[in-house]
């Protein structure tokens, strides 16, 4: 990793030219050309944050409608496109993007890399994210949001059952979205493969780093199934198929099968990230490394192959075989192995660690509380018996938000605080962390806990209203308060952090004393993330002498420059160019939207010039670059 | 502790509810007592790693310097080998329950169809000619009844949940279901699959009533006795006739045959309007028929103009059709 030039700068002077080599400026064109992953990862967390805030809105709304037995806040309409929009974009616009952020800002600096291995890439990523995000919510406030339920089953989603454009943006929207996550899932496997640093061999790569990875795999095999479903949904829809008709020889259980051959899988594409965020902020607070890291390690490579074998029991009540009903009860309840292995692999690391109470910490152990709380719920229904009585009850409500808000939301919530000093440079408040920790996890559980009794006592889920007199009232009431608690605990967190940011304490440089490569870096780190590539010895590089005096001593690597590296043992291969900020990846995603706008409006004219456009666009994007003599020389 | 509180709880509020935990089906028996099996290996699961927990929290230690050392052994058994024999134990107790609801107790002796609609249940003997209502189920006790599911429109899902786990009612499918019902009483039932804007409103009550009681209704469901109309029923029937009702209804033994909405043949003696929108009262009644999207927002039945003054000899005849 030699460059000759290079030796005979003294190091100071490599660095001031580096800095200026990767300087910003502080333009409007460079707001959007930018190509840095930090920026484009804080990019990620805000709006999905903001998607956050609008679809637990959402929620309060249908909450305080449930409050009481009949209620009448939201008619039947508003209700349903209510319920619709809180679960598919806290699904799709809140989860999956927040963890894409995190991966997005961490996982260069976790591998001691610059950048992802495709920054434009990355950027155009992000914009399609915020244009999806934007048209599925524009249509909530001009009252044409989707409202066929965030699973959107056959035939009540098509024709002639669902008129109007409600589920032309869910299928439009969700096709345009995964553009997005494609994208994203593949930058990160490509990242992560070849842009370790030095040393870096597999068995020493961050558990974060491991969790990514596996869930980029897993949507990159999720994701075409629900595309090819709304694909075919749009079809029937729009240009007269049958794919969904019965009358016309259509199968409505292939919409089933299609949605939760991605959506079972998908559950675990939001948890897994999180499940990687809790073994990232564990060592730092436990001051050793995750217990047991290879069963971890294995654990998340099973769970996303095993996902792939459970959808069915979202179908137990269809009236499929019963055999066939057995082997996926099987393998539903086979997956809470792995599960269990990294809970107890967590437990472990506390057990035997050194912990330091702080405030991730307690969002860890929320996390842990919840999330086994959940799974014991969760074994239950892949009991098929089990589950066709009691799925589609509140209780189910109340055992996905246990996995989903304790799996993901807890963790999320934690590693904001503790990347906080990565992503912005400050400090959140302890003390307001902790009444935000107290309220979450109170008002979380008030919220969700009666459910499980409303459900067991046969309230069914998705109703507008009920009716008083069944034993459901008391529960309803409670969760409701719950879930303002619950929001006034999230509005904690968001004041928390903007304080934090508008005037918080400059953070020390790694604070926590975490073990992986961003806290090896400044803090906030450049935006060349490293002036010398970090050379890696063992599992926790940010503890390891080693590596932090090379970072000091080793020379520079000068310019927009990237180190490849063995997939296997991460042996430097060869130097790499990175790409520089650029527009294009806007105008591509820009381009797009015009597709997606000309398809949902049917106004195909306008769909057609917007493929022309993206052709031109991206054929412009990889247009070979003019290089000069010098460069041509040095290629 | 709370999970003590729990199981009292939930063995005492259930009251009215149509609690799976208060149950009086062979089908949902099982379900219970799986319910009850798993409730406390969970709760044994969820103490453990809450003690585990507790314990690393309150044995902190003050000295901060990184240790090394793993925990395979500890993870290996806690996390994988308990585990392991935990779920095996469960499964094979779900098998068995899984087997108990595909075999109903004895064969079936007697046929149901429901047909869910948006949003009504339309519920047919068709062992027996004409007997066809809606929103209502009656069975005799202590009998394995075959209930055939179809849908003339969306997914609908069955469940009564004092009875039988649901079954779903899938467009272009057949499937089928038992009933057996071990007391006499009423029993809440629900669709459970979201099917649109009405979907909250799609309930419906099965009867366990003994059997002579039974083979009582159902004669009278299939040919309704015929009774003596007063002036003002006939002058009502008239306005029946004339609002075209028969359009979308059918009355048996009159000139409406429509089959878009549910059979009124027994609209008199059933035990709710819309099923479960409102109690059928003639107050709702009458609010139903001039206005059915105030009382029931979606559904497929229009306003309907007719005259206040005649109203009351429509209501009062529709009450004698039971």
């Amino acid at each position: 990793m030699t460059t000759t030039s290079a030796q005979a700068v003294p190091r100071a002077v490599a660095v001031a030219r580096l800095e200026e080599q990767w300087r910003e400026q502080r333009s409007l064109r460079s707001w959007f050309a930018t190509v840095d992953h930090k920026r484009i990862g804080r990019r990620y967390l805000v709006t999905a944050g903001a998607f956050f805030g609008l679809a637990g809105i959402d929620a309060l709304l249908l909450r305080t409608q449930l409050a009481r037995a009949g209620g009448d806040v939201l008619s039947p309409d508003q209700y349903n496109q209510l319920f619709t929009m809180h679960g598919t974009a806290m699904i799709f616009l809140f989860a999956t993007p927040m963890l894409f952020g995190f991966g997005n800002a961490l996982v260069p600096l976790m591998l001691g890399a610059r950048d992802m291995a495709f920054p434009r890439l990355n950027a155009f990523g992000y914009w399609v994210f915020l244009f999806a995000g934007l048209i599925m919510f524009s249509s909530q406030f001009l009252g044409v949001a989707p409202n066929g339920g965030w699973f959107a089953y056959v035939p009540l989603t098509d024709l002639p059952y669902s008129l109007g454009r409600n589920l032309d943006v869910y299928t439009l929207g969700l096709i345009f979205l995964g553009v997005s996550t494609t994208a994203g899932a593949i930058n990160f496997i490509v990242t992560s493969i070849k842009l370790r640093a030095p040393g870096m061999s597999l068995n020493r790569a961050p558990l974060f780093v491991w969790a990514i990875v596996a869930t980029s795999f897993m949507v990159l095999f999720a994701l075409p199934a629900l595309n090819a479903a709304n694909a075919l949904l749009f079809l029937d829809r729009r240009f007269g198929t049958h794919f969904f008709q019965p009358d016309a020889g259509g199968n409505t259980l292939l919409w089933q099968h299609l949605f939760w051959i991605f959506g079972h899988p998908d559950v675990y594409i939001i948890v897994l990230p999180a499940l990687g965020i809790v073994s990232a902020i564990l060592p730092a607070f436990c001051r050793r490394g995750v217990a047991a890291y290879p069963l971890v390690v294995l654990a998340t490579i099973t769970i996303a192959i095993i996902s792939f074998g459970v959808w069915v029991h979202h179908m137990f009540a269809t009236g499929l075989p019963s055999l066939s009903l057995s082997f996926f009860s099987a393998a539903s309840v086979l997956i809470t192995i792995p599960s269990g292995i990294q809970v107890f692999a967590w437990v472990a690391t506390m057990l035997f660690g050194r912990i330091v109470v702080r405030v991730p910490l307690l969002f860890v152990v929320g996390f842990i509380v919840t999330f086994v709380m959940g799974g014991v719920t969760g074994v239950m229904f892949g009991i098929t018996a089990f589950d066709m009585q009691i799925t589609d009850s509140y209780f189910v409500v109340a055992h996905f938000h246990y996995v989903l808000f304790g799996g993901a939301v807890f963790p999320i919530i934690g590693g904001l605080y503790y990347w906080l000093p990565v992503l912005t440079g400050k400090m959140a408040s302890e003390v307001l962390g902790r009444w935000a920790f107290g309220l979450v996890f109170g008002g979380f559980h008030l919220t969700f806990f009666p459910m499980h009794l409303s459900g067991l006592l046969g309230m069914p889920r998705r109703v507008y209203t009920y009716p008083t007199g069944l034993g459901w009232d008391p529960w309803n009431l409670l969760s409701t308060i719950g879930s303002y608690v619950l929001a006034v605990g999230l509005l904690l967190v968001v004041l928390s952090v903007v304080l934090a940011v508008a005037r918080g304490p400059r953070a020390a440089v790694d604070p926590w004393g975490g073990d992986t490569l961003e806290w090896a870096a400044t803090t906030p780190p450049r935006p060349y993330n490293f002036a010398s590539i970090p050379q890696v010895f063992g599992l926790h590089p940010a503890w390891d002498r080693r590596t932090l005096s090379r970072l000091e001593t080793d020379e520079v690597l000068p310019g927009h420059q990237a180190l490849l590296t063995s997939e296997l043992d991460a042996r430097p291969q060869r130097l790499v160019s990175m790409p520089e900020a650029s527009l294009r990846p806007l105008l591509a995603a820009l381009a797009l939207l015009v597709v997606v706008l000309g398809l949902l409006w049917a106004v195909y004219w306008l769909a057609i010039a917007g493929v022309v456009a993206t052709i031109v666009v991206v054929v412009g994007w990889l247009w070979p670059p003019q290089l000069t003599r010098a460069e041509a020389e040095a290629a | 502790m709370a999970a003590v509180l729990v199981a009292l709880c939930l063995a005492g509020c259930a009251g009215s509810a149509p609690s799976t935990l208060d149950t009086a089906g062979t089908g949902a028996r099982r379900v219970e007592g799986l319910w009850w099996f798993m409730f406390w290996i969970s709760v044994v699961a969820v103490l453990e790693v809450l003690l585990l927990l507790g314990w690393a929290l309150w044995r902190r230690r003050r000295d901060t310097r990184v240790r090394a050392g793993d925990a395979m052994p500890f993870v290996g058994v806690l996390g994988v080998g308990l585990p392991f024999i935990v779920l095996v134990a469960v499964y094979g107790v779900g098998l068995r329950d899984l087997n108990a609801l595909i075999r109903p107790p004895a064969g079936p002796e007697l046929s149901i169809e429901v047909i869910g609609h948006r949003w009504w249940w339309e519920v047919r003997y068709p062992d027996t000619a004409g007997a066809i209502t809606a929103n209502e189920i009656r069975i005799p006790v202590n009998q394995t009844i075959r209930i055939r599911l179809t849908t003339a429109d969306v997914q609908h899902s069955f469940w009564v949940p004092q009875l039988m786990p649901k079954t779903d009612l899938i467009a272009g499918r057949v499937n089928e279901t038992w009933l057996h019902a071990e007391r006499i009483g009423t029993f809440r039932g629900v669709c459970a699959e979201y099917c649109g804007l009405q979907h909250a409103n799609m309930s419906l009550i099965v009867t366990v009533q003994p059997e002579e009681e039974f083979t009582a209704w159902l004669r009278d469901l299939a040919a309704p006795p015929a009774r003596d109309l007063t002036e003002q029923q006939r002058r009502g029937q008239a306005v029946f006739e004339a609002a075209a009702c028969g359009a979308c209804h059918t009355v048996r033994g009159t000139t409406a045959t429509g089959t878009i909405g549910p059979d009124l043949t027994t609209i008199g003696s059933r035990w709710s309007l819309g099923a479960g929108a409102a109690p059928n009262d003639k107050g709702h009644l009458g609010g139903w028929i001039v206005n059915p999207q105030s009382l029931k927002p979606g559904n497929q039945m229009p306003p309907q103009p007719v005259p206040a003054s005649d109203l009351p000899d429509l209501l009062s005849y529709l009450e004698t059709l039971r």
